[in-house]
């Protein structure tokens, strides 16, 4: 576990550090972080560290985040994943009535190497998971999920062997879009919700699911960065 | 080489333009949805209400019919009975608890045709969308209409006064 004491692990004394240490006074690092984590904080939390949002340490790179994100969330550009039914819905969210291109979402892309969104539309089989899995894996950071009607979700009606009891299972899902199919407006009141997540960013004053920081929750306990 | 150039790129281009200027005055065909919502079609399906009688008391009274008729299995009723002290809906008995899980749930709208007192409707709000799974979990206390005639209120959308998701900070 501690293979390399010099780098991913490091000697910190107890009363700068309060209660993230570990007993045996180290701080562990490694096989045993859980994987909702955005960030560990291994300094002392009484200084400010460029690039750390907790203390307010940077104006840079918050402002700069704040612009990434912006951008980030005008130009979600989905990827062609039609499944099922749920696919001719999504084209005609793309048509000029219902028009994706209002919120930057109109470049459907088909492979996965220029896509940020994955729009799962229709049920997930489960001969289709690894594929499903595959092309997510293909995208490129920061990647998004929305699942798209009730199949996708939760399985709908196909409570059988051959589907999967939903998209989750497979891939992280940010946005859940029920109906049996959601209807185009349904659909883009989804990317609003979506927008919206990424826009609010990972700003520790509107975590409100995340309660992994100082400033909501107090520090954090080894054992809940482990658990 | 002239008349080539014309055939070839000019008259093309004046054509496709022509086409742009012809359907510049054609009514737009847009829906501007985050700020205004289309009329939906009379028999659209969306989220369900339990609606009450103009009493105030809930028309449900817990017999699992929506249940039993609901292709998806995604309802769950669970019935009590009323006493004199506590009344909530005019006969023996009433849904202690009601349980919809909206992402499994295919609005089909059978639901509503099984109910013996219309006590289950389905309405045209359509904004349905969320971030977690057990959000779509909808008890009693979110399905239950706050007064009577509630559901029957025209949808507005949740962007219908405020111009559409704006960055926080």
């Amino acid at each position: 576990m501690l293979t390399r004491p010099g780098l991913l692990t490091q000697r910190i004394p107890s009363r700068s550090f309060g209660r993230l240490q570990h007993a045996s006074g180290r701080i562990r690092v490694g096989n045993h972080m859980p994987k909702r984590v955005e960030t560990v904080v291994l300094h002392d939390s009484a200084t400010p560290v460029l690039g750390d949002v907790q203390k307010g340490g940077s104006v840079v790179l918050t402002s700069l985040d704040t612009l990434l994100n912006q951008a980030r969330a005008n130009a979600l550009w989905p990827l062609t994943f039609g499944l099922a039914c749920c696919a001719i819905e999504m084209m005609a969210t793309v048509a000029s009535r219902f028009d994706l291109a209002r919120f930057g979402s109109e470049a459907f892309r088909a492979t996965p190497r220029q896509a940020d969104v994955m729009i799962i539309a229709g049920r997930l089989s489960k001969k289709m998971a690894p594929v499903l899995r595959q092309i997510y894996d293909q995208m490129p950071e920061p990647k998004w999920v929305i699942s798209m009607g009730a199949c996708a979700s939760s399985g709908g009606v196909y409570n059988n062997y051959a589907i999967v009891q939903g998209a989750d299972q497979v891939v992280p899902v940010d946005v859940y879009v029920p109906g049996c199919p959601p209807s185009p407006d349904a659909l883009i009141y989804g990317v609003l919700k979506l927008q919206e997540k990424i826009k609010r960013g990972n700003n520790p004053r509107n975590l409100t699911d995340l309660k992994l920081w100082e400033g909501l929750s107090g520090a954090r306990e080894l054992g809940e960065v482990e658990a | 080489m002239s008349i080539d150039l014309y055939r070839g790129v000019v008259k093309p281009i004046m054509a496709g333009f022509g086409i742009t200027r012809r359907r510049l005055l054609n009514k737009k065909v847009t829906i501007m949805y985050p700020e205004e919502i289309r009329e939906q079609y009379p028999r659209t399906r969306w989220r369900h209400f339990l609606t009450r009688y103009d009493t105030g008391l809930e028309r449900c009274i817990g017999c699992s019919l929506c249940a039993g008729a609901c292709p998806a299995r995604c309802i769950y009723v669970e019935a009590a009975e009323n006493t004199d002290e506590a009344r909530y809906s005019p006969g023996e008995r009433y849904a202690v608890r009601y349980e919809i899980n909206m992402i499994r749930c295919i609005f089909c709208g059978y639901c509503q045709e099984a109910c013996p007192t219309g006590a289950i409707v389905l309405r045209k709000n359509f904004e349905l969308s969320d971030y977690k799974r057990e959000d779509f979990i909808y008890t009693k206390e979110r399905l239950l209409e706050a007064y009577p005639g509630q559901a029957n209120e025209p949808f507005k959308g949740e962007y219908a006064d405020k111009p559409g998701p704006v960055y926080t900070g």
